[in-house]
C-alpha cells in the first residue's frame, strides 16, 4: 500500500516537473521521508537519483517542441558541479532535523513564490532570439 | 558569449547545485525563475532548459550522496518508473493549459507538506 502511494506521488511529482520544469524531488523528497519512513539524508539522496531519469525524458519531450536551449543548459549544468560539491559536504555535515527544517523552509518559500507569481499573472519578458546552438 | 552572461550562467549553476544537493532536489525552483528574470527567458523555455541542466546537475549530486551511501537504489527505481510517466504527461500538458492553475495547486500540496515536515 505504502509502495502504491509512493508511486502515485512520483506519478504526479514527475508531471509537476514536465509543468514546472523542475525534477519533481520537492514531491519525491517528503514521499520517500513520509511515506516510506526514510529518514530525510537518504531521501535527499534516493531522490536526487531518481530525478536522473525524469530530466533525461523531459527534456527529450520539450526538445521536441523546440523549447530548449541547449548550451545554456549545458553550461548551467557543468557549472553547478562546485555548488553540488558543497552541498553534499553540508548535507552530510548537519543534523536530520535541520535538514528538515530547511526542506521545510524551501517548500513554503517556493511555494510562496508560485502563489505570487500565479496570482500577479505578469507574462514573462519576450524571450531573446534562440540561440544557434 | 558575453561575459555578463557567462557569469549569470555560471551564478545560476552554483547556486543551483548547492540546492540541489543539499535538500535532494534538482534545482530546477532555482534555474527557472533566474532565467526568467536574469536572461529574459519565457516560461517554456526556462522549464525546458531548466530540465537538461538538471540532468547533469542530478547526475553529479546522486554521485556524491552515493559515495557517503545515501543512496537507496530500490527506491530511487519505486519513484523513477512512474515518475517518467508523470514527466511525459507534464511536458505535453504544459503546451495547452494555463500555467497559474498548476501553480497554484503545487503551492497548496508544498504547503501542507511542509506543515507535515514541521510538526514532529
Amino acid at each position: 500500500m505504502a509502495e502504491l502511494l509512493t508511486a502515485l506521488f512520483a506519478l504526479i511529482g514527475g508531471a509537476i516537473g514536465g509543468v514546472l520544469g523542475v525534477g519533481g524531488g520537492i514531491v519525491f523528497v517528503p514521499a520517500l521521508a513520509i511515506i516510506l519512513g526514510e529518514p530525510q539524508l537518504q531521501a535527499e539522496a534516493t531522490s536526487l537519483l531518481a530525478i536522473v531519469p525524469v530530466a533525461i525524458v523531459g527534456t527529450w519531450r520539450q526538445h521536441r517542441h523546440g523549447n530548449v536551449r541547449v548550451r545554456d543548459g549545458l553550461l548551467i549544468g557543468v557549472l553547478a558541479v562546485p555548488g553540488v560539491v558543497i552541498g553534499v559536504i553540508v548535507a552530510n555535515a548537519v543534523s536530520e532535523r535541520a535538514l528538515e527544517l530547511g526542506f521545510a523552509g524551501l517548500m513554503l518559500f517556493v511555494a510562496s513564490q508560485l502563489i505570487r507569481r500565479a496570482l500577479r499573472g505578469e507574462k514573462p519578458p519576450p524571450a531573446p532570439p534562440a540561440d544557434s546552438s | 558569449m558575453p561575459r555578463d552572461r557567462l557569469i549569470k550562467l555560471a551564478t545560476i549553476g552554483i547556486a543551483a547545485g548547492a540546492f540541489s544537493a543539499l535538500f535532494g532536489v534538482g534545482g530546477g525552483t532555482v534555474i527557472v525563475p533566474l532565467l526568467i528574470f536574469w536572461l529574459a527567458y519565457g516560461e517554456r523555455q526556462a522549464t525546458a532548459t531548466s530540465l537538461s541542466a538538471i540532468v547533469i546537475i542530478g547526475a553529479a549530486a546522486a554521485a556524491g550522496h552515493g559515495l557517503y551511501g545515501n543512496v537507496d537504489l530500490g527506491n530511487a527505481v519505486l519513484l523513477a518508473g512512474p515518475a517518467v510517466i508523470g514527466v511525459v504527461i507534464g511536458v505535453s500538458l504544459q503546451q495547452r493549459i494555463p500555467e497559474r492553475v498548476v501553480s497554484l495547486l503545487f503551492a497548496a500540496l508544498l504547503i501542507g507538506v511542509a506543515v507535515e515536515l514541521i510538526v514532529p
